[in-house]
């Protein structure tokens, strides 16, 4: 132990199992410098103790070798550490008020059978010592949120909750001082309880869908190897390089920066950030975009962004005028509460009123406002709405979608129209093998073993369409790649190619479609056609979605012929042509037409609309900025989990509304009798646990429904990820 | 009334002791990963390779 071992922490998105864990982390121990590897599996991440010899490059080679892509982890997109505190004081204040509630119900048992004199004075003050530093503690998170909304004018389910707990305690301090019968001690600690539970839980549930979807960021948001004056290079993050600086660009990597083309001449695609298809030819001196891959040959590349006219800048302002909308939704909880709390607290008033005006005396009075308070406090409201919303998260997470945020959910049972980008989520994106469909033994084994040798992402198409057939790579002996043309190797002394049709063999080149030729000595030439493909049950989903009422709409950025092809496929309405900011009016059109629409796209140019629209859904291969205005990713190849998050959301939608009439319905029945003065603190704790048991098994149903078509997400993934590539 | 004096405070340091133990395993962090604890069972410690 001479050096201070340092410590690093990477995103692990790949880790799905427990012989990852062990792998990790045994792999890691050998390692020479290693001092001690920890994986958390939650945040899908490694915490690394080492030499400072070793750096993060060293590292990441690593655990690539032990077969992991891992992300440095940069603090911006991680949980920042006061949001880390605010988890545990929760958790805190749980454990505070769970301790109370035991012992305080302990002692009112003991009242409620029949305690008395000295006893029950002894008991009282028991209770009293205990539940009020529990109230000031364990209170404070809706006495926050409470006051924070009074301040602006505003109420919301903290407010009658806070008012009910703290009368409660007050009165109950004021009954055990002149040694009164009723105190409801047990009442404000159980509540508060039960509240806790709800929030822990929706707090626990979206910590997770972030540090997912988190991880899949790191994915997208890449680095570049940066050329220094003196030859040196340095992989560098994004966020890190500098106009002026050169950045190599290997073939199949995405440009991390806005450039001028220095060296080199290659072919560009642009899908991700305009949405167009067909890839474009960049010669020296042209430019090309951040988040563009580069198809054909490394390339170098004068870093020229930074500043106001980059493609970047321009999107991000149009975002920031876009994401006005979802702030100013209010949670259906809080909606319920603008008129939920007006009607208790004038309940309340009133009935204080008319046992005074009936001479009851105002202790008297006061006993009985206090118990239709604690009566009507929205315990079973506080409760419905996180579980319903909990459990459903939970088994759509299951099934391979992330839901970013509780109120997306409410958000996305409101929608009643659909908007889809073509390219990239219509799409998949990326270039499939359609033609030829069938290819004897020999011929695909040369051709496989000439596509596993390159990086460029039709040799990478082919590789993976040619394995997922079965297919034996033949031997070819003394490989080389061309750049820009393609693979070259020796076979039983013929020359084998396989690289751009008109350099394998002189073949006529059609149009722009992708296409890359096999060329083998002495046989006849062969052309294997790429396309990007719809995603597998996209015709499917797009009908359920028209189904459900939704009236599905293709935005694309594409060439217009190309969006009515696609838009004929599935049975939709298309638009071609658009840029970003005419999407955005798209949206922002038929928002001011009363209509709440859900958008789901990939792209950078779908960034703004995915940030104006009521809802928004984007698959894990987009782009970064897509994924952070997006409130729900879904993985794998498939279009299926749009239809399948509206109709869950939906779902919890009548579920919480069912638990609303719930709740309302047995205010209806509790409140006169405590406004007739009959409800002692027994019969406020025993039906306010009743109508809390009656909330969370109706929203407990929601599992059942969920786990009818609920698979493991590991399996689910590889499986659809297979049959993407297959095609 | 006698009992009493005993239960209750027997009663007191038993619940305070649970709550004492939740924020010492709160503090060692064994509310971090509870997914991952879940997986480790699984893990065969005796395999030198680990098992894939």
């Amino acid at each position: 132990m001479t050096a201070l071992p340092n410590h690093s922490e990477f995103l692990l998105p790949g880790i799905r199992c427990a012989g990852c864990i062990a792998k990790i982390e045994q792999g890691l121990a050998k390692t020479p410098g290693v001092h001690a590897a920890r994986v958390n599996f939650t945040a899908r991440r490694v915490a690394i103790d080492h030499d400072a010899a070793l750096d993060m490059q060293a590292l990441r080679d690593e655990l690539g070798a032990l077969g992991f892509t891992a992300e440095p982890v940069i603090e911006k997109g991680a949980p920042s550490p006061a949001e880390a505190k605010e988890d545990q004081r929760l958790l805190r204040a749980l454990g505070v008020s769970g301790f109370a509630a035991m012992n305080v119900m302990l002692l009112s048992v003991s009242v409620w059978s029949g305690a008395e004199g000295a006893t029950r004075q002894m008991f009282h003050w028991l209770s009293a010592l205990i539940a009020m530093p529990t109230v000031a503690y364990a209170g404070r998170p809706f006495f926050r949120s409470a006051w924070g909304a009074l301040r602006r004018g505003r109420t919301n389910m903290d407010v009658p909750i806070s008012i009910g707990i703290l009368l409660a305690t007050a009165m109950s301090l004021f009954e055990t001082i002149v040694d009164g019968p009723h105190a409801y001690f047990d009442g404000a600690v159980s509540l508060i309880f039960f509240l806790l539970a709800g929030r822990v839980l929706d707090d626990a549930m979206r910590k997770r869908a972030r540090g997912d979807a988190a991880a899949l960021l790191r994915e997208t948001a890449p680095g570049g190897m940066v050329l220094r004056s003196d030859g040196r290079t340095e992989w560098l993050r994004a966020d890190r390089i500098e106009p002026g600086m050169r950045l190599l660009v290997g073939m199949g990597e995405r440009f991390a920066a806005d450039g001028t083309v220095e060296e080199g001449e290659t072919a560009v695609d642009r899908s991700l950030v305009t949405g167009e298809s067909a890839p474009e030819r960049v010669r020296r001196g042209g430019r090309a975009y951040a988040g563009t891959l580069n198809m054909d040959a490394p390339v170098i590349l004068r870093v020229t962004a930074a500043g106001p006219d980059t493609a970047m800048a321009e999107m991000a302002r149009l975002m920031e005028a876009a994401g006005g909308a979802k702030s100013r939704y209010v949670r259906i909880a809080d909606r319920a509460a603008r008129y939920y709390a007006p009607a208790v607290h004038s309940l309340a008033a009133l009935s204080f009123a008319g046992w005074m005006i009936a001479g009851a005396g105002w202790h008297q009075s006061l006993l009985i406002a206090v118990a239709v308070l604690i009566i009507t406090c929205p315990c079973a409201l506080g409760l419905a709405v996180p579980v319903a919303q909990v459990v459903v998260s939970g088994a759509l997470m299951r099934r391979g979608i992330l839901v970013k945020d509780g109120s997306a959910l409410e958000r996305m049972a409101e929608a009643d129209r659909i908007c889809l980008d073509k390219t990239g989520t219509l799409t998949l994106g990326r270039p499939e093998l359609i033609e030829p469909a069938d290819l004897d033994p020999h011929t695909a084994g040369i051709a496989l073993a000439l596509a596993r040798a390159s990086r460029h992402p039709l040799a990478r198409a082919l590789t993976g369409a040619l394995e997922a057939r079965g297919v034996a790579a033949a031997v070819v002996e003394n490989i080389t790649e061309v750049p820009g043309m393609g693979v070259e190797a020796a076979m039983q002394g013929r020359r084998v190619r396989l690289g751009r049709p008109g350099w394998a063999e002189k073949l006529p080149v059609e149009g722009k479609a992708l296409a890359c030729a096999l060329m083998v000595e002495g046989e006849a030439p062969l052309l294997f056609r790429f396309a990007d493909r719809l995603r597998p049950g996209a015709q499917a989903a797009v009908a359920r979605l028209a189904a459900q009422g939704l009236h599905p709409l293709i935005l694309s950025g594409d060439r217009a012929a190309a969006v009515e092809a696609a838009a004929r496929e599935v049975g939709a309405e298309g638009k071609g042509d658009l840029s970003p900011a005419d999407k955005l009016a798209a949206i922002r059109a038929l928002g001011e037409a009363g209509h709440k629409v859900l958008m789901v796209g990939d792209g950078l140019n779908d960034g703004p609309a995915l940030a104006s629209g009521h809802v928004s859904m984007a698959p894990a291969s987009a782009s970064d900025v897509s994924q952070t205005a997006a409130d729900i990713l879904f993985l794998g190849d498939s279009l299926e989990p749009v239809p399948v998050a509206v109709d869950a959301a939906r779902r919890t939608l009548r579920v919480v509304k069912q638990n609303f009439a719930i709740a309302i319905g047995y205010n209806v029945f509790a409140v006169p009798l405590a406004m007739a003065g009959l409800v002692t603190p027994l019969v406020a704790a025993l039906s306010m646990s009743a109508s809390s048991i009656l909330v969370i098994g109706n929203a407990l149903k929601l599992r059942v429904i969920a786990k009818q078509a609920a698979t493991p997400a590991g399996p689910a993934i590889a499986v659809a990820k297979k049959a993407g590539s297959a095609q | 009334m006698n009992g009493l004096t005993f239960l209750i405070p027997i009663a007191l340091v038993l619940g305070l002791g649970g709550l004492v133990a939740f924020f010492w395993s709160l503090r060692a962090g064994q509310f971090e990963d509870l997914d991952g604890a879940a997986l480790r069972i699984l893990i065969d410690d005796d395999a030198d390779d680990g098992p894939g």
